[in-house]
């Protein structure tokens, strides 16, 4: 299947199921200066699912990122978050629809003068004044116990923290609302392998107890086999091929065949052909997706 | 999906049931938590067949109440029964900020915290200073080192550019003298000596002084606060690894410009300062410019100009040291960047005026005066 035809595929989809998507972006376009970065870029997030965004250096993934989330008004183009249009929105408009996403950005961007648990409590504190502070300190608690970090951790400020505990904390604050769609920037850039499993596996499980829609930027190619439902390849000012990594792998474009089938890429495939033919023997986790 | 939660309570079995309605989401809780929290036990169970959506927090709020009054949740589906176990697994005490101490404690540890950080950072800063000294060495020893181009950029900043502002400020500062100076010695019938007291004033002190707390206030705070992001990102240790000092790329330039910009600009200041005295004479004390400036020569010693430019450099020293010390401490946080920019400026322009002080004493003991 070439990549024309899954981009078909997926506009079909999306006119028939059109309340089943979480963001809609139509004809984006960015550019700074005399470069453009993107040119009539289209992408549909289906709810409930996680979309890794791929695509090599320097090709506009975090700026597609944050054009959705408004830190960046494009030239041109529709975007639409739970079907409201977010393209010149101020920081205090479209209220309902910030309430109801969290992201974490590649460090973390903690507020370095607040503790991790005063961190987590920021959005609550801004959205949700009335919320008596005794809940909001329990709320912070058990925030920052579900994304896997230490009691020990909640006390301390960021700097004392170590990189991947600053993701989680960040992943901590982004959850802190109980959002419905999660961004999450490089989110184990930077982690050791161990710690990067781990992550992936916990915004998987996060990602079905609390049925969250994820828009994932990665460059890890082991997060996209693991956890990714679909994966948008950005590409040529455009995203060139939406679709699960057997779809991408069925088309013959070069940079995605480069992408999956070079020596990284193989080495991820093997890992979870091997990890799945372990799942089989043993115990096979029960289906446990929560929509 | 957005219907208000909301509870009633009943009796059933002989024991008190919550039961639960509407959807438990953040958005939807309103007072929910509170009234919960007024319900007193015994009660059997906490019924949530009712609740048509359920996220972390009202789940959460489900099981706060369920521990505290010792009863069970019951009802609901799968997935909002799995939530309330999750959270309940989570469960267990956690602070949210460090501990607190009594306001007593706090205090006397505050006054011990900031003696012993007056008397570490005038040993850093002595250190600092002999560190400069070192790296000035290392370089007289290879000259080929020197960063020539650093240096000419700072000129710029620290001097050309504030050509402007110190200008303005020590013509109104001579003003300013001569005004005050001329009411006072008119009771005397001596307004002659206003020239006496401006020339006198601007060239041994307020020139320089003035000048010092201005670049203090321009080109430390920027020092601190360069070397303070440089250092959180790990630009000053990126150098270090490359085999460049930062004591010779960041803060020898600094300090070699304002060493040789405060004299400069020192001089300058004074200048101004005596012109905007003799504008005032002009305007308000009849005494045409030609006459001031013959009896200015006359009044004004030139061991006055010397006072002046001797002290210069060191001010220079002072401020460019406890900008680029002050920045070069900043750890941890952008915070601290803010704190160190401020503390560079204050300190600097403490030790200047506590050096100025020694200056005084010290000149009239050589007889300078």
């Amino acid at each position: 299947m070439s990549d024309e035809e899954i981009r078909e595929e997926e506009r079909v989809d999306v006119a028939v199921e059109t309340s089943d998507v979480a963001i809609r972006v139509r004809g984006l376009r960015n550019s700074f200066g005399s470069q453009t970065v993107h040119d009539d870029l289209d992408l549909d997030v289906r709810k409930g699912e996680i979309l890794g965004v791929v695509g090599g250096s320097g090709t506009g993934k975090s700026v597609l990122m944050r054009s959705i989330i408004g830190l960046q008004t494009p030239e041109q183009g529709e975007i639409h978050v739970f079907g409201e249009s977010m393209i010149g929105r101020l920081d205090d408009e479209a209220l309902a629809v910030r309430k109801r996403w969290g992201v974490l950005f590649q460090g973390g961007a903690l507020f370095s003068t607040l503790t991790v648990a005063e961190n987590v409590e920021v959005p609550i504190r801004e959205y949700y004044p009335n919320i008596n502070p005794r809940l909001r300190d329990e709320i912070a608690a058990y925030k920052i116990r579900m994304t896997g970090l230490p009691a020990e951790a909640a006390p301390k400020y960021p700097a004392e923290l170590s990189g991947g505990m600053k993701k989680r904390a960040g992943l901590a604050r982004a959850l802190a609302l109980d959002p419905d769609l999660l961004f999450l920037d490089e989110p184990t850039a930077g982690l050791d392998p161990i710690g990067a499993a781990a992550f992936d596996d916990q915004t998987r499980s996060l990602q079905r107890t609390l049925g969250l829609t994820v828009f994932l930027i990665t460059h890890d190619l082991d997060t996209l086999y693991s956890i990714c439902d679909r994966v948008a390849v950005l590409a040529d000012k455009r995203v060139i091929a939406v679709g699960t990594i057997d779809e991408l792998l069925a088309t013959d474009h070069p940079w995605i065949q480069e992408y999956f089938n070079g020596p990284r890429g193989r080495a991820a495939t093997a890992a979870v052909t091997r990890e799945k033919g372990r799942q089989q023997q043993g115990a096979p986790h029960a289906p446990d997706g929560r929509q | 999906m957005n219907q208000a939660a909301d509870l009633a309570e009943e009796m059933r079995d002989g024991g008190k049931v919550i039961r639960l309605s509407g959807s438990l989401s953040v958005a939807c809780l309103h007072d929910l938590p509170d009234r919960l929290e007024t319900i007193e036990g015994p009660v059997g169970a906490i019924d949530i067949s009712g609740v048509t959506h359920i996220d972390t927090i009202g789940a959460w709020t489900v099981h706060r109440t369920a521990r505290r009054l010792d009863c069970v949740v019951e009802g609901g589906d799968e997935d909002s029964r799995r939530l309330v176990d999750m959270l309940s697994t989570l469960d267990e005490p956690v602070s949210i900020r460090p501990d607190h101490v009594s306001p007593l404690t706090r205090v006397v540890g505050q006054i011990g915290e900031a003696v012993t950080t007056a008397g570490s950072t005038l040993l850093g800063l002595l250190g600092f200073f002999g560190g400069t000294l070192v790296a000035s060495w290392s370089l007289i020893r290879n000259p080929r080192r020197f960063r020539i181009n650093a240096v000419v950029q700072r000129f710029e900043v620290v001097g050309v550019s504030a050509l402007g502002i110190i200008g303005l400020m020590s013509f109104l500062i001579g003003i300013v003298i001569a005004q005050q100076g001329s009411v006072q010695l008119r009771q005397f019938g001596m307004e002659m000596l206003t020239i006496n007291l401006v020339g006198r004033l601007t060239f041994r002190e307020l020139g320089v002084l003035m000048t010092a707390i201005m670049v203090a206030g321009r080109s430390g705070s920027a020092f601190a606060a360069q070397l303070g992001t440089m250092k959180l990102t790990e630009e000053v240790d990126a150098m270090r690894t490359i085999g460049v000092s930062p004591m010779e790329a960041l803060v020898l330039p600094r300090t070699m410009a304002v060493v040789i910009m405060m004299p400069l600009l020192g001089f300058y200041s004074s200048i101004v300062a005596v012109i905007g005295g003799g504008f005032l004479c002009a305007v308000s004390l009849d005494i045409p410019p030609i006459t001031f400036f013959q009896r200015l020569r006359e009044v004004v010693p030139i061991t006055d100009l010397w006072v002046g430019l001797i002290k210069a450099p060191v001010f220079g020293v002072i401020i460019a040291l406890a900008g680029c010390f002050q920045g070069m401490q900043v750890e941890a946080n952008a915070e601290e960047v803010g704190l160190r920019t401020t503390a560079a400026v204050v300190q600097a322009i403490f030790l200047v005026i506590v050096l100025d002080a020694f200056f005084a004493v010290f000149f009239t003991w050589v007889g300078w005066n």
